[in-house]
């Protein structure tokens, strides 16, 4: 709109600077709850990263000698201030209380003698640290690692070496060949170990894992030994139920639990997307649809479990059983909870998802390219599947990432429908039929709780819950990277001309 | 798509009318003075959007293998007319259509006719361009493909012809896998052609195809309908006066949903014989 009149001018001018101030502050206002956003998520992040990242990484082992005489080997993990440096004692049985002090938190390993992994250190009890260079860090078996002083590798009493680099070789030796050799061996083999105290240890031969010495190592080997150890927590099963060993059958579980939830899911949600959107006509009912859709998003996913439990496992899979595998009744087969009926509950919390973004993608679709389809003499169907479907696919991508993004990170419904602690096989395996969607599975989220929260001792388990994270982190991270490519990718296909 | 040759027009069995725009003739005068077979033949049309009328009794016979020219002021119903001939009004909701469209004397709103086969006879054209996001030469495949073609030497041939139809071969022979997306305005037009004639339709309804478009690529799409016109009946809505005088060889001038005035081009540009078509080729409204 023109405006000739040069004195109309001035309050509009005025009213937009006002209005600009306001907008300032919402300016500052937005900008600063992104800020926040931003802050807490790589606080997260970082933490996770950082934490988990660290836990392989072979930290140097120490002596620490205290006031009174004893020593302790370990690796220190933190430092705290406190303001109680020994809380236990008043203040005439010499207790320091209400002063502030520092203790370090040492890792001494040797669950088994100690009863402990970790000790706090108050400072002020410390009469010396330093760094000794024989400590040696054996990875066991059973019982987490242990931390002591070579003496000897004894086979039936019988002295084998007493240095450690033939103790090295004898180890590299049993590995070359493969593990657990030895059964044929007549004299048992053990390796006897100095601890702190002073005492002597011994340690069975087919109880060590591995063995080294941290302080020894070169940044570099430091590095080998790290990317190992990280490679074998990917791709090696758990021990110790679950609080030693790797992670692989809750990587695998989740990986193809999302795989299958997304198989289900997105035809589903498209087909019913395409119907509300392309086929449906709108009014009173559709409406309803859509607002049930919605609402069906923000149900608690608990109650998707129940409903999973309910209708997959007892109602479907009990028929199931019944109809197919009567012989092997009472023990039911797919009438308990499995990867299918998991990723079925799982696809049905996720649906709403994809059905609200594949409407938006077809919505996108301009109508013009669609009369240029049927003007050709393309019927409805073949317009939407070879037009408009390629153009909404970005859309239904971006549904399949967030369903991704959720479904892998959600736990309670799978509790319920057939996530264990503990998957005795992988549900993919080379037996035949290869899938065997009826089996339980291993996924990462309930690995993190139960290593956080389950396990015997949370203390050990800590840095694992942290790796078990970040791996669970990357492993979204990655799924959605992958998708949000491809979507570019189409996106780049499907860009609108400039014209 | 295979038609029995054109042999007896059904307008010619109809006790004529000296009116064109009243139907019903035999055969139209051409404006050199021959006489032209109807292709389309519109009776007695009218049509409703809702409770809004928006073609008022329209009757008026479309020669064949000549461009006939729609004009008239903004809302007058042009392309709803247009839409008419190949069904696309038929997309509209609460649209209903009284009279008959005849296309080769079939009406083309029989319940056993098939549509999609009569969008297959009778192509279009649109304002916008509005090529699929997809190559150029899967553009111009896409048609033959839905109507059964399914050999790539098939769809090469059909590719070929049919972009070197709509003079468009030599400038994208070496970018035939390039997403049509990236081609300019006047190629993406023109590539609609292409799309268009790919199917090998009869009649060709262009609903003002150059609006958007420079007079060079103007001008290249003006030369192209008049190649075309030894084989294609078409019909072109324009606002531009001079289009439709430079490029069609009937005229209809249609008015606030009416059939004003329809004659040789040449003849309603030099003598209107209605005051309407006077005023608003002298444009003095519209
Ligand atoms: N889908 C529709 N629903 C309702 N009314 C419509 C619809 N399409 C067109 N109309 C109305 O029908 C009348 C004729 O429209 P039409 O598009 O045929 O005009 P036109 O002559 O092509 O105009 P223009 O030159 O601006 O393209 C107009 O009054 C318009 O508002
Ligand atoms: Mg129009």
């Amino acid at each position: 709109m023109r405006n000739s009149d040069p004195g109309r001018l001035r309050p509009d001018r005025r009213r937009k600077r006002s209005g600009d101030r306001l907008g300032a502050v919402f300016i500052r206002l937005s900008a600063g709850a992104m800020a926040v956003n931003l802050l807490m998520v790589l606080g997260l992040l970082v933490l996770i990263g950082v934490k988990g990242l660290g836990v392989f990484w072979p930290r140097s082992l120490v002596e620490i000698r205290l006031k009174d005489g004893s020593r302790i080997w370990g690796a220190v993990v933190e430092r705290e201030t406190v303001r109680d440096i020994d809380p236990g004692r008043t203040e005439e049985e010499g207790g320091r209380n209400g002063r502030r002090g520092f203790r370090i938190r040492v890792r001494v390993a040797n669950r088994d003698l100690e009863g402990e992994e970790f000790l706090w250190v108050p400072e002020e009890e410390i009469a010396g640290i330093r760094v000794r260079e024989d400590l040696v860090r054996v990875e066991r078996a059973e019982w987490g690692d242990f931390l002591g002083r070579f003496l000897r590798l004894e086979a039936g009493g019988k002295k084998v070496t007493d240095s450690w680099g033939g103790f090295r070789k004898a180890l590299d030796a049993r590995d070359s060949v493969g593990p657990r050799t030895d059964e044929g061996r007549k004299e048992a083999w053990k390796a006897v170990f100095e601890v702190a105290g002073g005492e002597t240890v011994e340690i069975p031969w087919e109880g060590i894992l591995d063995a080294i010495r941290p302080n020894r190592m070169g940044f570099l080997e430091k590095c080998g030994f790290y990317g190992n150890r990280f490679f074998d927590f990917l791709v090696s099963e758990p021990r110790s139920s679950n609080t030693e060993g790797g992670i692989f059958p809750a990587i695998f579980g989740t990986v193809l639990m999302v795989f299958l939830m997304t198989i289900f899911v997105t035809p589903f949600g498209v087909l019913a997307a395409i119907y509300l959107r392309e086929y449906a006509k709108d009014g009173p009912f559709v409406r309803i649809l859509r607002i049930a859709i919605n609402n069906l998003a923000g149900v608690p996913s608990i109650v998707f479990g129940i409903f999973g439990l309910g209708f997959f496992v007892y109602t479907l899979g009990g028929r199931i059983d019944s109809l197919f595998f009567p012989d092997r009744l009472p023990e039911p087969t797919f009438g308990t909870g499995g990867i299918l009926w998991a990723s079925l509950t799982l696809a049905l919390l996720t649906v709403p998802v994809v059905i609200v973004a594949t409407e938006e993608g077809l919505a996108a679709v301009p109508k013009s390219v669609r009369h240029g389809s049927l003007a050709l003499g393309a019927t409805k169907l073949e317009t939407i599947w070879n037009v408009v479907l390629p153009g909404a696919a970005p859309g239904i991508l971006t549904g399949v990432i967030l369903a991704i993004s959720r479904a892998a990170g959600e736990v309670a419904p799978l509790m319920i429908v057939g996530m264990v602690k503990m998957a005795p096989d992988l549900p993919l395996d080379g037996e035949f039929p290869f899938l065997h969607p009826e089996r339980k599975f291993m996924h990462l989220g309930f690995h993190i709780f139960d290593l956080g929260f389950q396990s015997p001792d949370v203390e050990a388990t800590k840095p694992l819950v942290y790796a078990t994270t970040l791996v669970l982190v990357v492993l979204v991270l990655v799924m959605n990277l992958g998708a949000i490519a491809l979507r570019n990718r189409l996106r780049k296909r499907n860009a609108t001309s400039s014209v | 798509m295979q038609q029995a040759p054109f042999e007896e027009p059904l307008a010619a069995r109809l006790p004529g009318s000296p009116a064109l725009a009243k139907g019903g003739g035999g055969k139209l005068p051409d404006s050199g003075g021959e006489e032209v077979p109807d292709k389309v033949e519109l009776r007695g049309l009218s049509l409703w959007y809702g409770t809004k009328r928006a073609l008022h009794d329209i009757s008026m016979r479309i020669p064949r293998n000549r461009i006939t020219a729609l004009i008239g002021p903004s809302g007058c119903g042009k392309s709803t007319l247009l839409r008419c001939i190949n069904r696309m009004n038929d997309l509209v909701e609460d649209v209903r259509i009284e009279g008959e469209v005849l296309l080769e004397g079939e009406d083309i709103h029989d319940p056993d006719l098939d549509v999609n086969a009569l969008r297959a006879r009778v192509g279009m054209v649109f304002q916008k361009s509005n090529p699929f996001p997809k190559s150029v030469y899967e553009n111009v495949a896409y048609g033959p493909r839905i109507h059964g073609a399914r050999k790539r030497a098939v769809l090469d041939e059909i590719v070929e012809r049919s972009l070197k139809g709509a003079a468009l071969w030599e400038e994208v022979k070496d970018r035939l896998h390039e997403s049509a997306l990236r081609l300019s305005g006047g190629q993406q037009q023109r590539l609609c052609i292409a799309r268009a004639l790919a199917v090998e339709p009869e009649v060709i309804l262009f609903d003002e195809p150059c609006s958007a478009l420079d007079p060079v690529a103007t001008g290249k799409i003006e030369d192209l309908m008049r190649e075309l016109r030894s084989e294609y009946t078409m019909v072109i809505v324009t606002h531009n006066m001079q289009q439709a005088s430079r490029v069609s060889d009937f005229t209809a001038f249609l008015y606030m949903g009416t059939l004003v005035e329809h004659s040789p081009t040449r003849e309603l540009f030099t003598r209107p014989r209605e005051a309407r078509t006077e005023d608003y080729i002298s444009g003095r409204f519209g």
